[in-house]
């Protein structure tokens, strides 16, 4: 998900907003975040990377507006002598692939180079995953000398001054010490060679995915040709990327030229190509997912208003689409050009008969048994801190990583949970009474669970300030209404009072226990009323009801 | 009748049907009102002073007498204020031994004067403050003149003369108020309240007909015993006073947010869908990998999604793992998949459920076995984690409503239908249905509600049709399954009148008692 902001006086160059245009802007899958005083922002889904960038979005937009419908059109002109590259196998081991262009008088100010590093820095962290499978490269082509050469090198051979840095640098050094080397190591680590673009003049422009040089790798308002080049491991989404950026610079004015690449000697690759893919269409098909019943005429004008071109049952897809992997994704397109807002919406007239899980009927008719006792329920997370289970004198074996709060471990028991509730109400009205059912969870390598971890529905009652008569005449109560026998057996465990505490059984199988909780738990979770408690393991009652 | 006398004999009925009203309590305060003091009603009447007060505040609200209620802020003796003023001050006996002794280093005057290394270290600034002492080489030296040294410090002056009115200090003892508020529960500043009152006119005549009040014999609670003996007969019932505050009770209840879920699980249960439960601990497999997330998915990453440490889970059926690896390395039928190289380490992860979209997941592939009529309606409603900050619009553990749809003619008008139908029970009249994007359906779609308070559209949750992708190698065929699975918790916050998601999960019992029932 990316959230993308267009200057607002660019916006409106082409396309004047009005309050009908901001809720189209919505409808058309982008959706509208907010429009301040300069700038546009809209949510741009991680399906559309050619929509990022203010001129591939104004394209799709005044199609969709019905503006200018259909596949916009760009001229490519033929390589120029010496527009090569040639790629040496020593990369295919490290970032086997590249495609190239050249783009031609451009215009460049401060805006519109900030611009440009924009789109690339998104392309990078959406589509282009960090860099790991796409990273782009622009670079000034008045400062380099064609042809250029992809090749892999010993790091130690690399030698150049990278940006941002003030002298010439290794590729080691590069990882090691450059601010981005350091953040984009680990796409290199163990690799024995390292990737370069280089020039007619043995001049290093740059080691992808890492760093441009200084010398030869960045755009200035001088600029008025470019070279530019998209690395990565699948030709197919690389040269898509090359083409929402190439189409992008067209769009500003740019002339582009293709490329011949040499990944061998006789057959040479030309990019960019913006040949329009052919997806054979059943309109049926589409009209039955939909629910709509829409003829061929209909269908071009709406397929078109998507940015397509429709010809003879064939869907002719923008080369600059990364999203197209089947014919439900054009179907989404006719549902947007169509416009989500007239679908009239229906439910089919066949019935079916609902059914309720087993356990969530018995669970809420023993909810309603307890707030019929005059219980409050509560609600408590499943994930539970150190502290809490310290306080609890509990271990949790399940722990998740890397949690972003201190709630790290997945509770055993709603003992710690209860706990914690009674003990951060200590300020509201006694008497309290409170119940939950939750779910629990323990390893249990051996179980037939997929995941080795057992979860169980878990009860538990606590009442304060109360006593062991109180719990058990609950448990008595509940007993009858359950019509349940449940039998008892003194006890000793952590947390309760010696000879106040009692395992509950049925069929000598233990299902709980109950008892008054020990002043040193009480006061462990700063509670200063005598607790009595109650917990039942859910599972073990649900198949006796 | 003159006029004068009608009015006089409605005076006198109005003066009858207060004193019928008089509760005990306050007949038996009412001859010490004179008194014009609360306290010396308390002791002459031998009621407490509770008793009195609240007597009084009857005769208030029935206009015969006017309280007047008068705040003011005590200084007081805290609890180490109460020692200290038996023991002396930390500086006061910190003083007498440096006095009385040679230079002397810390060590040795602090066992010596028995404080606590915390009272030492205040002592000696205060002591040094008031240039009685001098500190040198880590030796405290006496330095004043003797005589002086035996003289009550202000401190000591004024712990001896409390309590007192804030507004009635000295400037002097103003000074060591704000020395000694500093230190740890020496003093304390209480906010006491002083009850006057006033007679009012119709209270003197009231007061007027004591004879009469004492002569009333009203029944105050009527009794079993009261109703054998039929003792009521000839009597009158003391009238209450309706308007006075009844105590709260509290009732038992459900949950509020448990209350939301059972009336929208009645919703799925009414349209005809079938519940579906199943663990909160899943593989990553079933949670993302059969949804046709591809491995390196940002929503994969252990920043969004809560994975267990140390745990590896078992893959289901190897056909079914079979094809799920192929939709995602090259795809199904006409589709042309992620183009990776997919891991079986990597669906083997255990992680807590993101969303319910993974017991969809799970009953598509049951369903697979069943050679005809591969059709179903089914739902959930359940907790899901997600790896997230906690603020008022987001918690790591979040309900979610999840409902699918399998049916050879289900279509995306059947998908807003259900939704339609849905939110609508829920009290969400004017929604919105808009594009959206999810890895695993096509067409997606984004339902929002309009918040006429904010005047803004409020994203409610997504929906789609299952890619063909998700549903091949689940169900061994492409059948349209309508799904969705939008968050529950935004859409009660409105009803319960909820600003903070937190709340859910507060446990306040205070304000869960309060909070009102789900009423649809």
């Amino acid at each position: 998900m990316a959230i993308v902001k267009f200057s607002k006086k660019e916006f409106e160059k082409h396309i004047r907003l009005t309050k009908q245009i901001e809720e189209k802007i919505s409808m058309f899958g982008t959706p509208l975040e907010s429009i301040s005083k300069d700038e546009v922002i809209i949510e741009v889904f991680p399906n559309r990377p050619d929509l990022l960038s203010l001129e591939g979005y104004i394209r799709s937009f005044l199609a969709f507006l019905g503006k200018k419908p259909g596949l916009k059109q760009y001229i490519l002109n033929k390589p120029l002598k010496n527009y090569e590259v040639r790629i040496h196998k020593s990369v295919s081991d490290v970032r086997p692939y590249t495609v190239c262009a050249i783009i031609k008088d451009l215009k460049f100010d401060d805006e519109k180079i900030k611009e440009v590093v924009d789109i690339q820095e998104k392309i990078h962290n959406t589509l282009g995953r960090n860099r790991k499978k796409i990273a782009i490269g622009i670079y000034p082509l008045e400062k380099i000398t064609l042809p250029i050469r992809y090749e892999a090198r010993k790091p130690q051979d690399i030698n150049f001054m990278p940006l941002e840095a003030t002298k010439e640098m290794t590729g080691i050094e590069i990882l090691q010490k450059h601010p981005a080397g350091r953040e984009y190591a680990y796409l290199l680590q163990g690799k024995k060679k390292f990737p370069i673009f280089i020039d007619a003049d043995n001049e290093i422009l740059s080691m992808p995915p890492i760093i441009n040089s200084h010398k030869t790798g960045k755009i200035t308002t001088q600029t008025k040709d470019i070279f530019i080049e998209c690395s990565g491991f699948n030709l197919d989404i690389l040269k898509k990327t090359l083409n929402i950026l190439i189409t992008m610079f067209a769009d500003m004015q740019g002339t582009i030229y293709q490329m011949k690449l040499f990944y061998n000697k006789k057959n040479p690759e030309i990019t960019p190509n913006l040949q329009p893919e052919k997806i054979k269409i059943n309109i049926n098909n589409i009209n039955k997912l939909l629910g709509l019943n829409i003829q061929e005429p209909e269908f071009k004008k709406l397929i078109e208003k998507m940015g397509y071109d429709y010809k003879n049952q064939n869907v002719l897809v923008p080369s600059w689409r990364t999203d197209i992997l089947h014919e439900v994704d054009i179907a989404e397109d006719i549902a947007i050009a169509y416009g989500y807002e007239n679908f009239k919406p229906e439910i089919p007239k066949i019935s079916t008969i609902g059914q309720e899980n087993r356990k969530e009927i018995l669970k809420r008719n023993i909810s309603q048994i307890l707030a019929g006792m005059n219980m409050l329920e509560v609600s408590t997370h499943h994930l539970l801190t150190k502290q809490d289970l310290k306080k609890a004198n509990q271990r949790s074996k399940i722990e998740v990583e890397k949690s972003k709060t201190d709630y790290n471990f997945l509770r055993q028991t709603l003992f710690p949970s209860i706990m914690k509730v009674l003990g951060d109400n200590i300020d509201s009205e006694y008497p309290q009474h409170i119940f939950e059912i939750g779910k629990v969870f323990q390893i249990n390598d051996k179980g037939k669970e997929e995941t080795g971890i057992k979860e169980s529905e878990h009860l538990i009652i606590a009442y304060g300030p109360s006593n062991f008569t109180e719990i058990k005449q609950i448990l008595e109560y509940f007993e009858k209404m359950l019509n349940l026998k449940f039998n008892i057996e003194e006890t000793a465990k952590q947390g309760f009072i010696d000879g106040r505490t009692a395992k509950i059984l049925i069929n000598k199988k233990e299902v709980g226990i109950l008892g008054e909780i020990h002043p040193t738990f009480l006061k462990n979770f700063h509670i200063k009323m005598p607790i009595s408690i109650l917990e039942i393991n859910l599972e073990k009652i649900f198949d006796l009801l | 009748m003159t006029k004068e006398k009608k009015r006089e004999k409605k005076r006198d009925a109005q003066i009858q049907d207060l004193l019928i009203r008089l509760s005990p309590l306050e007949r038996e305060i009412l001859p010490f009102l004179e008194l014009r003091n609360a306290m010396k009603i308390s002791s002459q009447s031998q009621q407490s002073l509770t008793s009195v007060k609240r007597a009084l505040q009857f005769l208030s609200s029935k206009n015969l007498v006017i309280l007047h209620l008068k705040k003011k802020k005590v200084v007081k003796l805290d609890d180490n204020g109460v020692i200290y003023l038996q023991n002396h001050l930390p500086e006061r006996r910190l003083l007498d031994i440096v006095v009385r002794n040679k230079p002397m280093s810390f060590q040795e005057a602090q066992k010596q004067s028995n404080l606590s290394k915390d009272e030492f270290t205040i002592s000696l600034g205060v002591l040094k403050k008031k240039a009685l002492i001098n500190i040198a080489i880590g030796k405290i030296t006496f330095k004043g003149i003797r005589e002086q040294a035996s003289k009550m410090m202000l401190e000591e002056k004024f712990l001896k003369a409390l309590p007192i009115d804030l507004e009635k200090l000295t400037a002097e003892q103003k000074l060591s108020l704000q020395n000694l508020k500093l230190r740890k529960q020496i003093i304390k500043i209480d906010e006491v309240t002083t009850l006057t009152f006033d007679i009012t006119d119709l209270g003197t005549t009231v007061l007027q007909s004591l004879s009469k009040i004492k002569k009333l014999d009203l029944i105050e609670e009527l009794t079993p015993e009261i109703i054998k003996k039929s003792s009521w007969r000839g009597k009158k019932f003391r009238k209450y006073d309706i308007n006075s505050k009844a105590p709260d009770i509290h009732g038992g209840k459900r949950h509020f947010t448990n209350q939301a879920i059972d009336y929208a699980r009645r919703i799925w249960l009414d349209l005809g869908f079938q519940e579906m439960t199943g663990p909160f601990t899943q593989t990553a497999f079933w949670n993302f990998d059969a949804l046709f997330t591809a491995q390196d998915h940002p929503v994969r990453e252990m920043q969004d999604t809560f994975y267990i440490k140390d745990k590896e889970g078992k893959l289901p059926d190897k056909k079914i793992v079979k094809e799920v690896k192929k939709a995602h390395e090259q795809g199904t039928q006409d589709s042309k998949g992620w183009q990776y190289q997919w891991q079986e380490k990597e669906a083997k992860k255990i992680i807590l459920r993101t969303h319910t979209t993974c017991l969809s997941a799970k009953t598509l592939a049951k369903l697979k076995d069943k050679k005809i009529n591969k059709q179903g309606k089914f739902f959930a409603l359940g907790k899901c984690f997600r790896n997230e900050t906690v603020d008022w619009s987001h918690g790591f553990e979040f309900n979610q409503t999840e409902g699918i749809v399998i049916d050879k003619n289900a279509n995306f008008c059947h998908l807003l239908g259900y939704l339609k139908e849905f939110y609508s029970k829920m009290g969400f009249k004017t929604i919105r249905f808009a594009p959206a994007y999810f890895p695993y359906t096509e067409p997606s779609v984004e339902i929002s509600t309009w918040n006429e308070k904010k005047k803004v559209w409020l994203e409610l949750g997504g929906a789609g049709i299952f890619r063909p992708e998700v549903v091949i190698p689940l169900l061994g065929e492409f059948i349209p399954v309508l799904a969705w699975g939008p968050g529950f918790d935004r859409a009660i916050m409105d009803y319960y009148h909820i600003k903070d998601l937190r709340e859910l999960y507060q446990n306040n019992i205070t304000k869960l008692r309060k909070i009102k029932f789900w009423l649809k």
